[in-house]
């Protein structure tokens, strides 16, 4: 449950970017979460909402996408969906593979009003 | 009134790998090796560490920052055995943060070859968080069972080593070690696996072996770069 302060962390970028960009406020804020990241969209969207209360982006709307995980293999370069953590490539079965998607935690975009 | 949409895309907790970014590079140019260890509450981390520093202080040098929620307990056993140690409580917080332990940085001694952070104990939430660390260790006590690894992923996933603990208990326990260590390495085949009993003794010499051998090949590294 660590939601709350990965939305405290979002709001210093958020407040950051609505400053350089002469905002009066923001509307939108897009999320790419991996499925691997490590946290759960829902309770960031409740997070996002307790938060918000008060800021720039008081009236703001949170989409969250979410992405799956792709592995690479660095033997074959065969690139594959995964579902299962199992982590060896399906089409040579080396273990030497590379998390391509699915460990991202990234504020994709937001909308303002200037 | 005018609308318009930025495209961002920046890490949402990339201010706490910048911080995490300079405790590595600071600490490693002072030659000292980050661990961060990571495993849930009552698996013996403190306990690991404690052997650790009978086993590791009087040659290496060690310090510990100890995370909990509240209390100094774990920093006072440590402190008990002669190493200095730190205590973070985090009022509530399930991890540790890079700016709580960047904090504390001026305060580890010169010469210092070992630092080890001992995350609070939780499998999910500190997995999000670099510390600045070299090595990430996660244990796994046998009593909380050999079904692990998949059940909460990023932790092994994002490991370098797994310490299976309380290994002198794997004869009262249906703990089955080869599935434990197939399952984590399933998740995470780079893994490497030492098998422990902080109380009896057993495996502490390999993972000091792994430690000193890992900061002499990081020393080497900075000496050619």
């Amino acid at each position: 449950m660590h939601e709350l302060s990965i939305i405290a962390s979002l709001f210093e970028g958020l407040e950051e970017k609505a400053r350089e960009h002469h905002a009066l406020k923001i509307t939108r804020v897009r999320l790419k979460v991996g499925r691997l990241a490590g946290v759960v969209p829902e309770f960031l969207k409740t997070a996002f909402d307790a938060y918000k209360e008060g800021t720039i982006a008081a009236e703001a709307e949170l989409e969250i996408e979410e992405t799956p995980v792709k592995v690479s293999c660095r033997k074959c370069g065969v690139e594959t969906a995964k579902d299962d953590f199992i982590f060896a490539c399906p089409a040579c079965g080396a273990t030497d593979i590379e998390v391509t998607l699915g460990l991202e935690l990234l504020l994709a975009s937001i909308e303002l009003e200037i | 009134m005018n609308k318009k949409e930025v495209i961002v895309k920046e890490e949402i907790l990339g201010s706490n790998k910048k911080v995490a970014a300079e405790i590595r590079e600071k600490l490693e140019g002072a030659g000292v090796l980050v661990v961060n260890l990571l495993s849930s509450p009552g698996s013996g981390k403190t306990t690991l560490l404690e052997r650790l520093a009978e086993a590791m202080h009087a040659e290496h040098r060690i310090a510990v920052i100890e995370g909990d929620i509240e209390t100094e307990r774990d920093a006072e056993r440590i402190r008990k055995k002669g190493v200095p140690a730190w205590q973070i409580t985090t009022g509530g917080a399930c991890h540790l943060e890079a700016k709580a332990v960047g904090r504390l940085i001026p305060e580890i001694p010169v010469g210092t070859g070992y630092l080890f952070i001992e995350n609070v104990g939780n499998l999910v939430c500190p997995a999000s968080y670099d510390l600045g660390e070299r090595l990430r260790c996660v244990l796994l006590s046998t009593p909380e069972g050999d079904d692990k690894p998949k059940k909460y992923p990023k932790a092994f996933a994002s490991a370098d080593c797994l310490i299976i603990t309380k290994a002198d208990l794997l004869a009262h326990l249906p703990f089955d070690l080869e599935r434990a260590e197939a399952e984590a390495l399933d998740i995470n085949p780079r893994l490497r696996v030492f098998v422990t009993s902080a109380l009896q003794g057993g495996g502490i010499d390999e993972l000091v072996g792994y430690l000193v051998e890992t900061r002499a090949r990081l020393i080497e590294r900075r000496t050619h770069a």
